[in-house]
């Protein structure tokens, strides 16, 4: 009997190692340890033996049933893992077809140049304000110190709602600053963007309606070289840490001393070239001291207190930050342009 | 404004600083340089040659064959086609390898067989005109002895034509800005570069010897009209002899972009581009009575001005006249009918100073801005008008063209004021963030011009633009060097920035929008009050009523938008004629609503606006839904709604958050999208921002999971076609009672087997209990609870 569970155990177990599908496997596993297997069998012979013999063949029975059974899950275990295997070679897939779609829809480029600026602002602790677009001719124009007959105010260049000229489509974003220095508790920091409005026919270069940006700080002690510090810094962040700046003498009324800012031309290093038009130089926004007298028109003590404002203007921006050619390419909106931002 | 450095010369030495560097200098003190072009940068290897010999040209009947003396050990031989030269001419050479204007380059050749070395040439091409050399011949060789001042110039064969002509300078163009008409003269220009570069003015005294006589004995002056003409002041010359100005006149005035007519004229421009007041000459003959008026035009007034243009005059016009007859249109142009001719004798100088509006206000009436208008529109120093006349005067004498009668009438009807400030050296440093020395300081004003006596500070007559201390500021910081500030980060109180709620609202909307694909875009506030009848806005609709731009571009942006609507459909249309073949868009835009006070109030409202790729009601709805999600908008219901002309009547939806409205959203009417020219369904959606953001939810307070599984049943039942989903999802929500999770639509059946005039709709039910395992009992009471209600409320049954 000791001969026959020796015999069985190598016969099964070369057999299982033969095997190459579950279902061949599960064949052997009824055949050697099912309810009419052979190893069933053989234990039932186990009545012949002699009470000493029995417990000894016993154990040596379960042996032969565990190494069965350990010998068939492994062998399982081992068909499936083949099986995946083959399974997954048959469902290989091309890599280089494109993937699925999922659209998503695109921030107007002239708004992504005005988001980095908002975000360069926030940064140094400035609020966004917003203000109306109808606006007073006084607020435009008077308080900034822009006088009456200045050819600004001309209807020829600036949109108006009445005979008397008094209400109009602003023509900058400067009378958000009177509003500020209105209204808001000192000091005040903070950029105003907005639509504009001036009576430009639309070519590459000019729109009816653009946009600009105007920021300004006002504190007590507040200088030019707090003008110059900030805005280089600005330019900086949005230009990259390597920016060269210049400050030049320029004339607005609402400031003074003013001054326009130029960025070195990233293309040629300020040698000249066709991108800055030779002068080596771009212009990128005017700012200035605010005008004490715009200061003493808003209820500010300018004796006290001083400030700094600038603009620019938004779309000239987002056309130099991006290579865009033609200004009417901003307000045609053909989903072609829009969806390369 | 072109400034001839050879003329600046005249009055300050910078002949050490290069043009690149003068440029950068003047750029950064306040004169923007925008090019330097050399006057002879098209002209190369040409010279002077004398013709020492011509014999005709053996293969032709009209081509002569010189040989030219160029300065050089043998004459070169060139062959040329010109009658008007003789032996001993002197002539412009081209030699060999030669470039003229325009990229034409003359080489060695052969004409007819005879070799030619070259080319000699004419003045026009060497890019001058008859008006540059009025002496000489336009059709032929230019013959350089031809004009009075070159023959008496000394030239000899060989010096360089570019030199011989002038041609040796460099011509700046300066972008003045309009607070310094000061600058728009040699002079002006010459003080701020002799401040730059720390150099010292030379100033020129005009001195007129006269003839005697006194000019009041022929002429009277008179202001009417003393606010827009605070100075007129003129002086008279007789026995003037027109003739073309000297050749060192002309150069500077066409260096100057400034075309030479004849002496008298030449001369008024010269002092203008000099001094920069502009200066007229009236034929003194023409002027009736020998009385020059100062007035505004009266009504029916007209004149015919120096261009040959004919103008009727507005009674706001300040014109110089006659005892009859305007005889200029003050600042802007002469009349022809006192212009200077061949003959005229006597001509009377006019300097005057006129109010700088008016004078831009005419010009541009007559739509003619001229070099005295835009100068005169800018406002400039009365105080120039008696300096610019004598030296038009003392230029009269030099050159010959007459005899200056004695006396000048000066007519100043009110005082001139000098402003006076005080210098305050502290203050400006701490505008500045500076520490620059009072002295300094001083020595910058003086050399400007200003007086400075202790701390007062007389501002020079033609700096009117200096009037208080933050202008002495800029003056002071234009010279120390903008870029010498010493640069500082802010300081004082920190403030904290960022955006405020609103803010972070329009954000979320944009991001949620293009998260669902939609592209911004940004459309002009401005429409055409015809967009309204494109949007089926009824004739009578009140929301016509629109803010209206009085001097509008166009009637297409003549009026500030009520509705963003049309806006959004202009731009879908525009993308569908180009064949764009699926769209979405929005925009976060205002709207303009007229107010009593005569502003808008300028809600924004949030525009969607598809077609194409499979959009439908339900996707332009589920954007919308999916917005009001993520704000955390609550109870949010959406009502059939039949009257907005602008949408399918049968396809469109007003939302609401409770009772408050929220907007509307659907299919764009087919007849407005056929007004759009869109042949294809077109969706969108208005959502009033304001009222978005006023009812966006508050920051979420976490819900705990539920811990026991939750039993889903799907409920089909039939009722009536026009009982409406809302209808059935609100009455299952009603009568779900405790259990009842959620109710989720999944789909409406109509068609066999149901009957006509029915349809079938699916939900999904959701139930769970809170502390336990829902039991089938409960699961069926709570199906059975609903299933009653929606046949009592609704007539619907089981399917």
């Amino acid at each position: 009997m000791k001969e026959l569970l020796r015999e069985l155990r190598e016969k099964s177990l070369s057999a299982i190692d033969g095997t190459n599908t579950a279902e061949e496997l599960d064949a052997l596993r009824v055949q050697y340890l099912g309810k009419k297997g052979e190893l069933t069998a053989i234990l039932k012979q186990m009545g012949k033996l002699s009470a000493e013999e029995r417990p000894v063949m016993g154990q040596l029975a379960n042996d032969v049933r565990a190494a069965l059974e350990e010998k068939l899950d492994e062998r399982k275990a081992y068909l499936a893992e083949k099986a995946l295997e083959q399974r997954l070679a048959t469902e290989m897939l091309d890599v280089t077809i494109p993937g699925e779609k999922h659209k998503m829809g695109h921030r107007h480029p002239m708004y992504i140049v005005l988001d980095e600026i908002k975000s360069i602002f926030i940064g140094m602790g400035f609020d966004i304000l917003e203000d109306r677009e109808v606006e007073l001719s006084e607020y435009n124009f008077t308080k900034l110190n822009v006088e009456e007959g200045h050819p600004a105010r001309e209807w020829s260049d600036t949109f108006y709602f009445d005979d008397d000229s008094r209400i109009l489509l602003r023509t900058q974003t400067s009378p958000m600053q009177v509003h500020a220095m209105e209204s808001r508790e000192l000091p005040i920091r903070i950029i105003a963007p907005g639509r504009v409005y001036r009576k430009d026919e639309v070519d590459a270069t000019h729109s009816p309606m653009f946009h600009q940006i105007e920021g300004m700080a006002i504190d007590k002690g507040v200088t030019m070289g707090d003008l110059k510090g900030t805005l280089n810094e600005v330019v900086k962040q949005l230009y990259g840490s390597s920016t060269v700046t210049r400050f030049r003498p320029h004339h607005f009324p609402f400031t003074e001393p003013s001054c326009e800012m130029d960025v070195q031309c990233h293309k040629c290093g300020g040698k000249g070239c066709p991108t800055c038009k030779g002068e080596g130089w771009i212009e990128i926004l005017g700012a200035g001291m605010i005008h004490p007298k715009v200061l003493e028109g808003c209820g500010i003590d300018s004796t006290v207190y001083s400030g700094w404002a600038f603009g620019m203007g938004l779309e000239r921006l987002a056309l130099r930050r991006f290579n865009i050619s033609d200004l009417r390419l901003i307000f045609e909106n053909d989903i072609r342009f829009l969806e390369q931002f | 404004m072109l400034l001839s450095r050879k003329w600046l010369a005249e009055f300050v030495d910078v002949s050490s600083v290069n043009d690149h560097d003068f440029s950068e200098g003047m750029t950064l003190s306040g004169s923007k340089v925008e090019t330097v072009e050399r006057s002879d940068a098209e002209i190369k290897n040409v010279v002077v040659g004398r013709i020492t010999e011509m014999v005709r040209h053996e293969n032709s009947d009209h081509m002569w064959v010189c040989q030219i003396d160029v300065g050089a050990d043998k004459p070169v031989q060139i062959v040329t086609g010109a009658q008007n030269q003789k032996v001993g001419d002197l002539v412009p050479v081209c030699l060999d390898g030669a470039e003229l204007p325009g990229g034409k380059r003359i080489t060695a050749g052969a004409l007819r067989g005879v070799e030619s070395c070259g080319m000699c040439c004419s003045f026009s091409e060497l890019g001058m005109d008859e008006r540059d050399w009025p002496h000489s011949y336009a059709d032929g060789l230019f013959v350089l002895g031809s004009d009075p001042d070159l023959a008496k110039a000394g030239l000899k064969p060989g010096d360089d034509i570019t030199k011989a002509l002038g041609l040796d300078d460099s011509v700046v163009e300066f972008e003045i800005t309009p607070n310094r008409p000061d600058c728009l003269s040699v002079i002006g220009l010459a003080r701020e570069v002799s401040v730059t570069y720390d150099k010292p003015l030379t100033l020129h005294t005009p001195c007129v010897k006269g003839c005697g006589g006194s000019i009041t004995d022929h002429a009277r002056i008179d202001i009417a009209d003393a606010a827009l003409c605070p100075r007129y002041t003129a002086r008279l010359v007789k026995n003037v002899k027109i003739a073309p100005s000297p050749l060192w006149m002309r150069e500077r005035l066409r260096a100057s972009g400034v075309r030479p007519i004849n002496n008298i004229v030449d001369i008024t421009n010269y002092v203008m581009l000099e001094y920069g007041q502009p200066m007229h000459a009236f034929d003194f003959s023409c002027v009736d009575g020998g009385h020059i008026i100062v007035r505004t035009a009266k009504a029916g007034e007209a004149i015919q001005t120096l261009d040959g243009k004919d103008h009727a005059l507005a009674e706001s016009m300040l014109c110089i006249c006659d005892e009859h007859k305007p005889v200029c249109v003050a600042g802007v142009m002469g009349g022809a009918n006192s212009e200077i001719v061949g003959d005229t004798a006597m001509v009377l100088f006019e300097s005057a100073n006129f109010n700088g509006t008016s004078v831009r206000r005419t010009a541009a009436a007559l739509g003619m801005r001229t070099d005295a208008s835009s100068r005169y529109e800018k406002g400039l120093d009365p105080q120039n008008t008696i300096k610019a006349v004598e030296r038009a005067c003392e230029l009269v004498e030099l050159l010959g063209a007459g005899e200056v009668v004695d006396g000048i009438i000066d007519v100043v009807p009110n005082e001139l004021k000098t402003t006076t400030l005080t210098l305050e050296p502290e203050k400006i440093n701490a505008l500045l963030g500076t520490d620059i020395s009072e002295d300094e300081m001083r020595s910058i004003l003086l050399k400007l011009g200003f007086t400075v006596e202790g701390s007062t500070v007389i501002v020079p007559s033609w700096r009117g633009d200096v009037e208080h201390y933050s202008d002495l500021a800029e003056e002071v910081a234009r010279f120390f060097g903008y870029n010498n500030i010493p640069t500082t980060l802010m300081r004082g109180d920190t403030t904290c920035g960022g955006y405020n709620a609103v803010q972070r609202v329009e954000n979320t909307v944009g991001e949620v929008c293009r998260a669902m694909g939609y592209d911004e875009i940004i459309t002009y506030s401005f429409i055409s009050p015809t967009y309204y009848d494109k949007i089926r806005w009824a004739a009578d609709d009140a929301r016509r009523d629109s803010l209206k731009i009085l001097n509008p571009l166009g009637e297409d942006t003549s009026i500030m938008r009520t509705t963003i609507l049309p806006s959004m459909l202009e731009i879908i249309a525009r993308n569908y004629s180009y064949r764009n073949a699926s769209v979405r868009l929005y925009e976060l835009g205002k709207i303009y609503r007229k107010r009593p006070d005569g502003l808008a109030d300028e809600p924004k409202v949030l525009s969607l606006g598809a077609y194409g790729g499979g959009v439908d009601f339900y996707r332009i709805k589920g954007a919308v839904e999916e917005l009001f999600d993520t704000l955390r908008v609550k109870n949010i219901c959406f009502r059939t709604e039949k009257e907005n002309p602008s949408y399918h009547p049968g396809r469109c939806a007003t939302v609401y958050a409770g009772d408050v409205y929220l907007g509307v959203l659907g299919q764009i009417h087919p007849l407005v999208a056929k007004n759009y020219g869109v042949d294809a369904d077109v969706y969108g959606a208005e959502i009033d921002f304001e009222a978005l953001c006023s009812l966006t939810g508050e920051t979420p307070i976490y819900t705990p999971l539920p811990r026991f599984p939750a039993s889903t049943r799907d409920l089909s039942v039939v009722c009536a076609d026009d009982i409406t989903v809302g209808d059935l999802a609100e009455t299952i929500r009603a009568n779900g009672g405790q259990y009842l999770e959620n109710a989720e639509f999944v789909e409406v059946y109509r068609g066999a087997p149901i009957q006509a005039g029915m349809k079938s709709v699916t939900f999904s039910l959701t139930m769970r209990a809170e502390n336990q395992t829902l039991t089938v009992e409960l699961a069926e009471e709570t199906m059975n609870a609903i299933v009653r209600a929606l046949e009592t409320a609704h007539g619907a049954t089981m399917r």
